[in-house]
């Protein structure tokens, strides 16, 4: 099983399941849907299999196949997965079963607040599948130029699954998250062209003597400092825009407002991460000389990201939008960690990613029962579920709980791990960034309060709790935020490796502290 | 008469000297041109269209399957016809391309039964009762087959033109056709012809510029030969004065031809008034054809001057690229807006041919086929798309196109996304060529300015998709009507889009091996 092509398999799978789905017959909807399920399950299963032969101590890449794919400009077919790679391959094909189960309606009866005529089921599951496909192939490659490939042609079943399925302005927050996402893209594109002219300079001039677009090459270049500045930016733009990052946020509430709780997920959840991961992956480890220049101002953003996101997610009516902002406010924290260029914050960062995906994951479905529900995303649509609906209540407050970062639960060690991380090199932004959990309690706990607490409204009368399918949908989310907030070890053992040659490529040591090493022994709370 | 004594007199004259085989592709499709003027004279009017579509189809099978020979067998690199023509790898790409592009066309231009592109009888007034006449009759227009090959005759000797006359000759052969086939359209004739006449107009005047640089440089170099011109240009002699203003004219003539800004304004009138088959004719072969005489008369004739034009030709591109884009965005009719996203790719085009390298000749002649194929495809659905009144123009009429029939409109936003340059589409691989060759030329300004303008591009590609997917289906929308031989263009331009976009390496390769020797001198 030595040179089993693990990660081209997990990429094809869902595409030929998406494949088998689409030529099912058009009436059978309950038989498309299991269909879809089962495709995601295997998927899932395949990839639990591979990660438990991934060796923690052993190579940065594992799992790595490489093959010429375009000859002529470079490009290989190459993947390999370090532990930062994997545990977010595994965070996408985790959340997709629990998707398509927690969206099993939602094609036909739309998660939108004005349902749009009735769509096709099918183009449904199979752009999720196709989604499913590509969100593993961004993680995974390690070739510059099919990263970018992925990275844009992930937007293309996004960009139906909003316009189709979403909201009543839905085409236009399809066309916004398109277009932003493209020209982020588009500019990155201008410096990946440009990493194959430098690649094929002579060794003497600081090249390779070969194009080429491998990154575990490309990261050999030495490239003249105010190139990679450009370079830097290139890619930082657009990583900003896909986290997303103050002042280039504005798609995502848009977006989250109109797109279907299930996708939503998979939007916020993983695709956003490709940017925070971009930023670890490519931005430092390509052009560390850059990074460092700019990591001043990236602190900045992700302060103000922090604090904005936070500012505005208490102000919001509309339980979709009020949970974006509140992401924008945790990719601030990843960011910050990332860019403190400590261990324990790029730990904590990359662990953020994870616990962030769960997090919000679980949010994002409950919102999503609960328009189901009421046919309203809007908070005052709401008052003393819990009288109602114990169970949806119950799971609504764990969910929204992590997302403030409640010891205990998962999203506490990361951020914990940021924090602490990013005081021992930046004692301001750290300080500030901490006013974002104050914030966080009170956009979460005054959500709360208004939607589940309380007597039950007259409107919420007859609100049917959470079914056996919904349960099983969000529990194991549940599950696994709880369990990961005991014992993030696991986790941290498998991206610590991974996170020491980023710092060592960009050449940075820990601060001495006496808190440095927490990030080895593992932060309990 | 008496000139004839006169040279016969001197004796010593000796015959021209052509190479038949390796012209073999070009007189093939003129031969067919003429045969098909004959059956147009000799076979009665029933039998003529059945006769016309084998024949031109032969025709230009066998001059593809004689290129692909010509370039397997000896991989050619000299001047053919006195050094009129040259034959080398860029000539037998763009060629073998112009052949298989007009092909696809030739599939549209075929479709009858009831889904006639062209009027029965031109010469009929609009309106008139000889019109209707002709209508009722159920004449069948053929003429077309014959004035097609002659257009791409044409198409093949421009951008094998070795001297500026031959050149100007080809470019005429090729204009002359395409104008009177503009205006042959079935539905909405004046329209049709109003298009037919502007594009003459405007064609002749370029012509004129075209004529007046080439005499022009003829008093710089004293010769109409690219390469004596290069030559000349080495020697640092002449009159720069008449140099320049040359080059400037001759530019003018060939920019025009691409439809580049500011010489585009024929491209959004011809394409929409000219009956469809014919617009892709136009917006694949044509372009290609255009843009490899350019890509000649730039690499060869006045590669030594390029400090003197790089400048100039960064404007052209600039402005047609931004100009293409933005326009585009207002535009409510799918023809003219696929008018304008081609001059967009012009724009894009000419970022490669700026790069005058390997690389910017490889990848523009890539992006020339890969374009290609993806606009006949996207005009030849936009020919399916029909009202009782022909063909459904405007863009309000597409609405929820999608839901009526997924399967065209998901093809047609295949294309779109071809367009604006998604990865895994030809488009994005074309994209990638161009951009690259200019990168490495040190254009780096110039293709931010193109991604760019994609940005803005791509926003009207995905406006269109909004319009078929996410809005609701109009209550007597337009009908669906697939012919086989159009669903089989469509198929075939799908299949090239895939293709070059997952599986571009044979085609780079070719592109690549084409452009090692670069240009015979």
């Amino acid at each position: 099983m030595e040179d089993f092509p693990w990660l081209s398999v997990l990429i094809a799978l869902p595409l030929v399941g998406a494949l088998i789905v689409g030529l099912l017959p058009r009436g059978g909807e309950e038989l498309i849907k299991r269909a879809a399920l089962g495709v995601s399950l295997v998927v899932a299963v395949v990839a639990g299999v591979m990660a438990s032969g991934f060796d923690p101590g052993g190579a940065r890449f594992q799992f790595d196949e490489k093959y010429w794919w375009i000859k002529q400009f470079g490009v290989h077919w190459a993947v390999g997965v370090d532990g930062v790679a994997l545990t977010l391959v595994l965070l996408s094909v985790v959340l997709v079963p629990l998707v398509i189960l927690a969206s099993w309606n939602e094609a036909d009866r739309s998660g939108g607040v004005d349902v749009p005529a009735k769509r096709s089921v099918k183009t449904y599951f199979v752009l999720i599948l196709v989604l499913e496909s590509m969100m593993i192939g961004v993680f995974a490659a390690t070739d510059v130029f099919l990263f970018y490939v992925f990275f844009e042609a992930m937007l293309i079943p996004v960009y139906f699954i909003i316009g189709s399925y979403g909201g009543a302005q839905r085409s236009y927050a399809a066309v916004k998250f398109l277009l932003y996402s493209l020209l982020g893209g588009l500019i990155m594109l201008v410096a990946v062209i440009w990493l194959y002219p430098l690649s094929a300079k002579s060794t003497a001039e600081g090249g390779l003597g070969e194009g080429t677009f491998l990154f575990s090459e490309l990261s050999k270049l030495n490239i003249e400092p105010t190139t990679a500045k450009w370079l830097f930016l290139g890619f930082f733009i657009a990583f900003a825009i896909k986290a997303p990052m103050v002042p280039v946020h504005t798609w995502l509430p848009d977006a989250a407002g109109q797109s279907p709780a299930g996708a939503l997920v998979l939007i916020v959840g993983v695709l956003d991460k490709v940017g925070t991961y971009g930023m670890l992956r490519f931005c430092l480890e390509l052009f560390p000389g850059a990074a460092k220049w700019a990591t001043p101002v990236v602190l900045a953003l992700a302060v103000i990201s922090i604090i904005y996101g936070a500012v505005l997610a208490i102000g919001q009516v509309d339980l979709k939008r009020l949970v974006a902002y509140t992401s924008i406010s945790h990719f601030g924290f990843i960011v910050l960690g990332i860019f403190a260029m400590t261990s324990q914050g790029q730990s904590g960062a990359a662990l953020y990613m994870v616990n962030h995906g769960f997090s919000t994951g679980a949010l994002f479905l409950i919102v999503g029962f609960m328009i189901v529900r009421r046919r309203s995303a809007r908070i005052d649509a709401y008052g003393g579920v819990q009288k109602q609906a114990p169970v949806l209540a119950g799971f609504f407050l764990v969910a929204g709980l992590s997302g403030l970062s409640l010891p205990g639960l998962a999203p506490f060690v990361s951020e914990f791990l940021v924090l602490t991380g990013t005081f021992t090199r930046y004692k301001v932004p750290a300080l500030i960034a901490t006013a974002g959990i104050i914030l966080a309690a009170i956009y979460i706990l005054w959500m709360y309060q208004r939607t589940m607490g309380g007597p039950a409204a007259e409107k919420v009368k007859g609100m049917a709790d959470l079914s056996a399918r919904e349960r099983w949908a969000v529990g194991p989310i549940i599950a696994v935020i709880v369990v990961m907030g005991f014992f993030p070890q696991p986790v941290l053992n498998v991206i610590n490796p991974s996170v020491k040659e980023t710092l060592v490529r960009v050449d940075q040591h820990d601060p001495a502290s006496k808190i440095s090493n927490v990030a080895e022994n593992g932060a309990r709370p | 008469m008496r000139t004839t004594a006169a040279v016969l007199a001197q004796g010593d004259i000796s015959a021209p000297n052509i190479e038949y085989g390796q012209l073999a592709p070009m007189l093939l499709v003129f031969g067919v041109a003429i045969a098909g003027v004959l059956v147009e004279a000799f076979v009665g009017r029933t039998w003529r269209y059945s006769v016309q579509v084998p024949l031109a189809f032969l025709g230009l099978l066998g001059a593809f399957a004689w290129t692909c020979v010509l370039a397997y067998t000896d991989k050619p690199f000299h001047v053919a016809a006195e050094g009129a023509l040259a034959v080398d790898g860029p000539t037998l790409f763009l060629q073998g391309t112009i052949l298989v592009l007009a092909l696809i066309s030739l599939l549209l231009i075929a479709e009858r039964g009831g889904k006639d592109h062209f009027a029965p009888q031109a010469s009929a007034l609009p309106g008139s009762e000889a019109e209707q006449e002709t209508m009722a009759a159920g004449i069948t227009q053929t003429e077309v087959f014959p004035l097609m090959m002659f257009a791409v005759g044409g198409m093949l000797a421009f951008p094998a033109s070795n001297d500026l006359l031959t050149m100007f000759v080809a470019l005429e052969i090729l204009s002359l056709p395409l104008y009177l086939l503009c205006g042959l359209a079935r539905r909405r004739r004046l329209l049709s012809q109003e298009a037919a006449v502007k594009y003459f107009l405007l064609g002749a005047f370029s012509s004129a510029f075209f004529l007046y640089g080439v005499a022009l440089l003829y008093g710089y170099a004293g010769s109409v030969r690219l390469s004596v011109i290069s030559d000349q240009l080495g020697k640092n002699a002449g009159n720069e004065s008449l140099l320049l203003g040359g080059v400037a004219l001759l530019s003018v003539g060939l920019l025009f031809k691409l439809g580049a800004v500011p010489f585009h304004m024929w491209k959004p009138d011809v394409y929409q008034g000219a009956p469809t088959p014919i617009t892709a004719l136009m917006a694949s072969c044509t372009l290609v054809s255009a843009f490899g005489a350019l890509l000649r008369v730039f690499y060869v004739a006045f590669e030594n001057l390029r400090w003197d034009w790089r400048p100039v030709m960064w404007g052209v591109a600039i402005l047609t690229m931004v100009a293409g884009a933005v326009i585009a965005i207002t535009q409510t009719d799918v023809k003219r807006l696929l008018a304008y996203s081609s001059i967009a790719h012009a724009g894009f085009l000419l970022t490669g041919m700026i790069a005058t390298s390997r690389d910017g000749l490889s990848g523009t002649l890539f992006y020339l086929a890969a374009y290609g194929f993806t606009t006949i495809g996207a005009f030849a659905v936009i020919t399916m798309v029909r009202d009782a009144g022909g063909e459904a123009g405007h863009l309000s009429r597409w609405a929820g196109l999608g839901k009526r029939s997924p399967v065209v409109a998901g093809v047609f936003a295949f294309f779109l996304l071809a367009f604006a340059g998604i990865p895994l589409t030809s488009g994005f691989t074309g994209k990638f060529a161009v951009f690259k060759a200019a990168i490495e030329s040190g254009a780096t300004p110039l293709v931010v300015v193109g991604v760019l303008s994609s940005a803005i591009a791509a926003f009207f590609y995905v406006r269109v998709i909004v319009v078929m997917f996410f809005s609701e289906p109009e209550a007597d929308g337009p009908t669906v009507v697939a012919g086989p031989a159009t669903a089989a263009a469509v198929a075939l331009g799908l299949t090239a889009t895939v293709v070059l976009g997952v599986l571009p390496q044979p085609m780079l390769d070719l592109a690549g091996d084409a452009a090692t020797q670069m240009f015979v001198r």
